[in-house]
């Protein structure tokens, strides 16, 4: 067998991984990378305008396709650059292996040109990472690698390669299927346990499930047997802000998102349960509200992959280590197999019917103004029958796309949840249009996040991506200003929008589409007209400036503590109440 | 406002781990990242290939928060295993002291004599100092090194604890 060079190896390797596109920048360090790329066509690289673009595409790529996402960049500023996309991804659990080249090892250590201590640097944020020294390890490392971020909880694996390991030689094989010799994730349910689960929901009176990004992760059929398993039980189902998709909107169990900008009927649920079924959701601090107030009168199981997920902030009563998908599929065969029939929870259905009457999502709508709800619920009537996959930026527009668009089916919706990364929804958007040429991809984004990666324009004209952009313009970091009236007395200190660019010509000069929406009378249209046209499209919609989200559940409140009217919100918290995210 | 603080206890893990570079700062940055406390910390390769590392820690921290910091170590890529000792039951710990005493006269006798109480070695002695050796629990060694503190005492370096479960399984 001949020798070949590391860059050479590492195309190999990805593409004997099956990668077909990466996202990446390059630079001094990744040279030799690079100039391997250029003689060859089995791998796809597109050419982002910002590092941290790159690791959002990927992370877009991924989510919509369940594919890892792959990233290359250069050493020293290309790799700082990907930090904030990486922690994203290990926050959101989102597969992604990116590739950072390294100054020559020889150099390492001697503060060399864009010289930065990479695997040191992202030590805390990856599920794991590498040094490569040598070009004989460097084959098996990127499939040990791509076998760490795909499996068990998925995440970011970060391998650093120094320059003069690029250019090495050595021989490559393929390797076998990986057996690590520590890393071997649970996936397999205890059928003990699962039994005792469906035994506890064959009895309970007020069951809810609550779902989350997990059944997303475990793919298309966790989705499925969620719905069967829905069914099969009539219970209530509720989602995370990453599990959106997972059950249809349009089920009649679905009770929409809980937690801070969750529903009445959801947190009301949750609140009153006897049982609470965890599947792949980690009881984040934005859905638990006050833990001490949480689901106070229910049992807790907790199905997840990850252990350390498990009583981290909730004491569960059964905690299930398990692929959340596997696990489902377990209940439903058990279900069966132990003939429970169909519980009756009548009244427990009355009484969330009872919630439901609050109308929690309603919103007023005065003269020619576009209230953002109102914006993002025409997009969905226009958009629906051609299940669109939605990426966001963060922020109040963020939580209007959860609670206003209907997810019919898993995959189609890429939020920034964990980090909440303002900037992340364009170039996810990107990566998702790559990943899915035939899907309508858009990034409903507010004025204020989509400029923290707006060049990324040019991203998707040089690839000719027909992305939609739809920017949700009220002239404030709305929900800073809506932290700021409900905490500081309106003190809206810096959370305006001020020199804001005009987006259509901006659009414009990237070689986009650009239309401006200005009242109620031209939503419809305008948002016909963006989807009429065969190409990247950003719109610039103009709404209501001091319209807040609700409901909220204010920091450190009990879901029961809902606010759902603008008029609850104003004034100023005591300091326990200040100090809380 | 004032930040409350939880109860906590004192626990004792050992953590099997693949000798690999960074490992070490993995683990000592996770309980700096996710705010746990590190009493203390020991490495040593344990196999002959020198490829596992036995790392010894002492924390404290509340019982739920042990759970966590568990589930957080047997998380990463390269840990074999975690044992908490403390959970396990019956376990040998100890530490291991030089202790660096200068005098003359009185002092220098009753360093001497307390060093033959405590089981300390002499490995160093000038006519004005002794360096002693000890070992055992950190209780016994914090003792050593007070008594010393009257005795003139001018440095300690510790090893931090090592420990070990008893009877013949491995914990």
């Amino acid at each position: 067998m001949t020798e070949k060079s590391g860059a050479d190896i590492l195309i190999e390797a990805l593409s004997d991984l099956g990668v077909e596109v990466i996202f990446g920048y390059p630079g001094g360090a990744v040279l030799p990378i690079y100039d391997a790329i250029f003689k060859q066509d089995r791998i796809r690289h597109v050419l982002v305008r910002h590092e941290q673009a790159a690791t959002h595409a990927a992370e877009g790529y991924a989510r919509s396709t369940g594919k890892p996402g792959v990233v290359l960049v250069t050493s020293g500023p290309g790799a700082t650059n990907a930090v904030t996309g990486i922690t994203d991804a290990l926050m959101d659990s989102i597969p992604m292996v990116v590739i950072t080249g390294q100054v020559p090892t020889a150099l390492i250590g001697t503060d060399a040109f864009q010289e930065a201590d990479t695997v040191g640097i992202t030590r805390h944020c990856t599920k794991h990472n590498y040094l490569v020294k040598a070009p004989e390890t460097l084959g098996s490392i990127i499939h040990e690698a791509f076998h760490i971020a795909t499996s068990g909880r998925p995440g970011p694996v970060v391998v650093d390669i120094p320059k003069d390991v690029q250019v090495a030689t050595a021989r490559y094989e393929a390797p076998g299927p990986i057996q690590h010799k520590t890393y071997r994730p649970q996936t397999q349910p205890d059928a003990a346990k699962i039994q005792e689960a469906v035994d506890m929901l064959a009895a309970a009176e007020r069951p809810v499930f609550y779902t989350g990004g997990g059944i997303i992760n475990s793919g298309p059929d966790a989705s499925e047997a969620l719905r069967e398993l829905a069914a099969l039980t009539g219970a209530p189902v509720t989602s995370t802000l990453m599990g959106l998709g997972a059950l249809p909107a349009s089920s009649d169990q679905w009770l929409g998102m809980l937690g801070m900008h969750g529903t009445y009927e959801a947190n009301w649920a949750m609140n009153k349960a006897d049982l609470i079924i965890a599947f792949g959701s980690r009881f984040d601090d934005r859905v638990t509200g006050r833990l001490d107030a949480f689901a106070p009168n229910s049992r807790k199981v907790h199905i997840d992959i990850d252990r350390s997920s498990v009583n981290k902030n909730v004491r569960v009563d059964l905690p299930i280590i398990a692929d959340v998908g596997l696990a489902l599929r377990e209940m439903i065969a058990c279900w069966k197999a132990r003939q429970h029939p169909k519980p009756d929870l009548t009244e427990w259905w009355n009484r969330i019917n009872g919630w439901r009457q609050t109308r929690c999502l309603d919103f007023e709508e005065k003269g020619n103004v576009i209230m953002p709800q109102r914006a993002i619920r025409a997009l969905y009537e226009a958009t629906r029958h051609r299940a669109p996959i939605i990426t966001t930026e963060v922020g109040q527009h963020q939580m209007w796309a959860a609670q206003h668009f209907g997810f019919e089916s898993p995959n189609k919706w890429l939020t920034s949840g964990g980090l909440g990364t303002m900037g992340y929804g364009l170039p996810a958007a990107i990566g998702a249009q790559l990943g899915n040429p035939d899907a309508l991809v858009i990034d409903i984004a507010g004025e204020a996040s989509i400029q923290m990666n707006i060049q990324e324009l040019a991203t998707a004209t040089q690839y000719r991506l027909p992305v939609k952009l739809f920017i949700l313009n009220n002239e404030y970091m709305g929900m800073v200003r809506q932290w700021q009236e409900l905490t500081y007395q309106s003190r809206y200190s810096e959370s305006y929008s001020d020199a804001l660019p005009d987006f259509v010509k901006l659009a414009e000069a990237y070689g986009w589409k650009g239309i401006r929406i200005e009242g109620r009378q031209e939503l419809d249209a305008g948002i016909n007209e963006m989807l009429a046209y065969d190409g990247p499209v950003l719109v610039d919609c103009r709404v209501a400036k001091l319209a807040n989200c609700f409901p909220m559940i204010p920091s450190g409140a009990a879901h029961t503590e809902m606010l759902l009217q603008a008029a609850e919100v104003s004034g100023e918290m005591d300091d326990e109440a200040k100090a809380l995210v | 406002m004032h930040i409350k603080e939880e109860q906590k206890e004192r626990h004792t893990l050992a953590v099997i781990v693949d000798n690999e570079p960074g490992i070490l700062a993995r683990i000592a940055g996770l309980f700096t990242a996710r705010g746990y406390n590190i009493e203390s910390l020991t490495v040593s390769e344990i196999t002959e290939d020198n490829r596992i590392s036995r790392i010894t820690i002492v924390t404290s921290a509340s019982a739920a928060v042990m759970e966590q910091i568990i589930a957080q170590l047997e998380r990463l890529v390269p840990v074999h295993k975690v044992t908490d000792l403390t959970a396990f039951g019956p376990h040998v710990e100890r530490e291991l002291a030089l202790v660096k005493v200068a005098g003359t006269g009185d002092h220098r006798i009753e360093a001497l004599r307390l060093a033959e109480v405590y089981r300390a070695r002499v490995v160093d002695a000038t006519t004005s100092s002794f360096v002693f050796e000890v070992t055992g629990g950190s209780e016994k060694i914090d003792k050593f090194v007070e008594l010393m503190r009257e005795l003139g005492l001018v440095e300690v370096a510790r090893t931090g604890v090592v420990a070990i479960s008893r009877g013949k399984e491995a914990a």
